[in-house]
């Protein structure tokens, strides 16, 4: 090889080096801000206190992280049943149907669409008709977002378990939905915790979907059927606030958020690692 | 030819004798009856994720149709957004999210791609699963901590550095314009940040696709690492890593808080990358919780039914650009 075609190869290699340390510094330098300017205002009160009027220092976001876990577990609890059961659909029953094909198209583009609209179309969808701004409106635009997601992820959780299994179940006479749900669920209930995991941390930390349907509250929430503060929304609403007290407790609303979103991922992570362990 | 399987099962427990195969029976009877109703529920979830899909185009469509019908065509062409005096034109946010996303493009296609030939071409396998773990968590960083991390570092990083540019070249309009920092820069970098994990995990997988032989016959031609790098292993994927950049751009368009909260929310049009513009997200999430004149609110349903449109047109291509590449690999 000649000089200058042995440079350029040393040259080139290193930009790809560089590149990965550009794209980390942001990365570094969220972290240390989140956790340089959340630790500053994060105290008890933080986490028991709701929000004190404007001047007043101190106050919390109790209701807002309250809020946050009643609206992403509502979500959840419409959203997972309903994306479980179309990805059984589409491993099970209708695998190889032009109905599932299109469905499973539509899941995949779906994933794409920006969350701001799936927003205003459950503001159109459940605001309106209901009069108000509620929890369950924002779980609705959560459970949009989550349903197409999980399907797919249920589906290839399915799909990974082997043919024989569930015939070994069918020849021992069960009928074949007690072998779904008994058999090819349970096996693959591994991979679809986690896939239920990553959904539920990346709808709790959206905040789009949730600006006109959960809108939010300085107060604790009055039933499901009223405005429920969120964290993500407290944290939007303080960080472009003028006042340095509520920026202060905007980075730490968003320090506590990344520990819930980030914290509960690990627990089930290792939940279901310990379990696996159990059994086998 | 699994519910022919269970038809034909034998009960364990089946006793001999005319009473216990009517037994059987009422519970084969049973067992068909339940399994025909698990399937239509599920069937029916199915059904849901396609609603879903009928549910945003009527929804968007029928709120949207006041402003459609009004100004038709001239929507998109017209640059006066003026509440007060009911005369809606998207022209500027579209401007501001083409731009915005293709600047975000600019930066973070070369980034990717650079993370994605090291991960693939050059790490050892020690280093390459703690990148990829990095890559992960800046992807799973909520937007509105993208945004927060914006107003309180970036904006003001970019707010300093302005003079600089004016300075050394200030001649170009790209630079001019007071030092506001909330910018249309400030957006592209925020969106390139964000969009780096999707385009490089993604054109990672395509370069994962490449054929080791192919490497191999480059390398035993006398090709040094990065001529085969740059003639093998990039042109082979093409499409997938075309994929992976589109469906970047789709998120990039469609990216809501970060950019509101960076881009200075101002419906103007200049060429300046100092200056605050606004993205059709950024408008609907401004303005939409204020509207009350119908015709505003059916304005900004229009909006967000184009950014629909435009963001799933995005998703079907490259959808479609990877499943061809899978075939081809099928094929090889």
């Amino acid at each position: 090889m000649n000089k200058r075609r042995k440079l350029t190869d040393k040259l080139m290699t290193i930009l790809p080096i560089l590149s990965v340390l550009i794209t980390i510094l942001p990365l570094i330098s969220i972290s240390v801000y989140l956790v340089y300017k959340g630790v500053q205002y994060l105290n008890v009160q933080f986490l028991t206190e709701l929000p004190k009027p404007v001047g007043q220092p101190g106050g919390g976001m109790a209701n807002s992280i309250v809020g946050s876990g009643i609206v992403v577990g509502l979500a959840g609890l419409i959203g997972v049943p309903i994306a479980v059961l179309a990805g059984i659909y589409l491993a099970e029953y209708g695998r190889k149907t032009k109905l599932a094909a299109v469905v499973r198209f539509f899941a995949d583009v779906l994933q794409g669409v920006p969350s701001i609209v799936i927003g205003i179309v459950a503001y159109a969808v459940v605001v309106i008709p209901m009069g108000s701004f509620s929890a369950v409106a924002g779980a609705a635009a959560l459970a949009m977002m989550l349903i197409p997601f999980l399907t797919r992820t249920t589906e290839e959780a399915l799909l990974t378990v082997p043919q024989d299994v569930k015939e070994a179940g069918l020849a021992l006479g069960q009928p074949q939905w007690r072998v779904v749900l008994g058999i090819v669920l349970r096996s693959a209930r591994g991979p679809i915790m986690t896939g239920v995991m990553l959904g539920i941390a990346r709808i709790a930390g959206e905040t789009a979907p949730l600006l006109f349907t959960a809108l939010n509250n300085r107060f604790w929430h009055n039933g499901l059927n009223g405005p429920i503060s969120t964290l993500t929304v407290q944290i939007y609403n303080y960080a472009i606030s003028p006042f340095t007290d509520w920026n202060g407790q905007a980075w730490s609303g968003a320090l506590v958020l990344v520990l819930l979103v980030t914290g509960l991922n690990i627990l089930v992570r290792t939940l279901a690692r310990s379990r696996y362990s159990e059994r086998s | 030819m699994m519910q022919q399987l269970h038809k034909g099962h034998l009960g364990r427990d089946s006793s001999p004798g005319a009473q216990g195969e009517h037994k059987q029976d009422k519970r084969m009877l049973a067992a068909t009856i339940q399994d025909r109703a698990f399937k239509h529920i599920s069937l029916l979830a199915a059904l849901a994720v396609l609603a879903l899909v009928v549910v945003i185009v009527y929804q968007l469509t029928t709120n949207a149709w006041e402003a459609i019908s009004r100004y038709r065509l001239g929507f998109v062409l017209s640059s006066v957004w003026d509440p007060v005096f009911h005369d809606y034109g998207a022209l500027p946010f579209v401007f501001g999210t083409v731009v915005s996303s293709l600047l975000a493009l600019l930066i973070a296609v070369p980034l990717s791609l650079g993370v994605a030939i090291f991960l693939s071409e050059i790490a050892t396998a020690k280093l390459r699963r703690p990148i990829i773990f990095l890559v992960e968590v800046l992807a799973s960083i909520p937007s509105v901590i993208y945004g927060l991390w914006g107003i309180f570092v970036l904006v003001p990083l970019v707010r300093q550095s302005q003079p600089f540019f004016q300075r050394w070249f200030g001649f170009l309009p790209i630079f001019q314009g007071p030092p506001f920092g909330y910018s249309l820069l400030a957006a592209a970098i925020i969106l390139a940040i964000m969009i780096i994990p999707t385009i490089t995990s993604l054109s990672r997988d395509a370069l994962a696709a490449v054929p080791n032989h192919q490497r191999e016959a480059s390398y035993a031609l006398g090709a040094s690492h990065w001529e085969t790098i740059k003639n093998v292993v990039l042109p082979y994927n093409k499409s997938g890593i075309i994929a992976a950049v589109m469906l970047g751009l789709g998120r990039a368009l469609g990216e809501t808080m970060a950019v509101t909260m960076v881009i200075g929310n101002m419906p103007q049009i200049s060429a300046s990358l100092f200056m605050p513009a606004q993205t059709m997200a950024s408008l609907i999430a401004n303005e939409f919780g204020e509207a009350v004149s119908p015709l505003h609110v059916s304005a900004l349903m229009e909006i967000g039914l184009l950014l629909f449109l435009v963001t799933l047109l995005i998703n079907v291509l490259a959808k479609f650009l990877t499943t061809r590449t899978k075939h081809k690999g099928v094929q090889k």
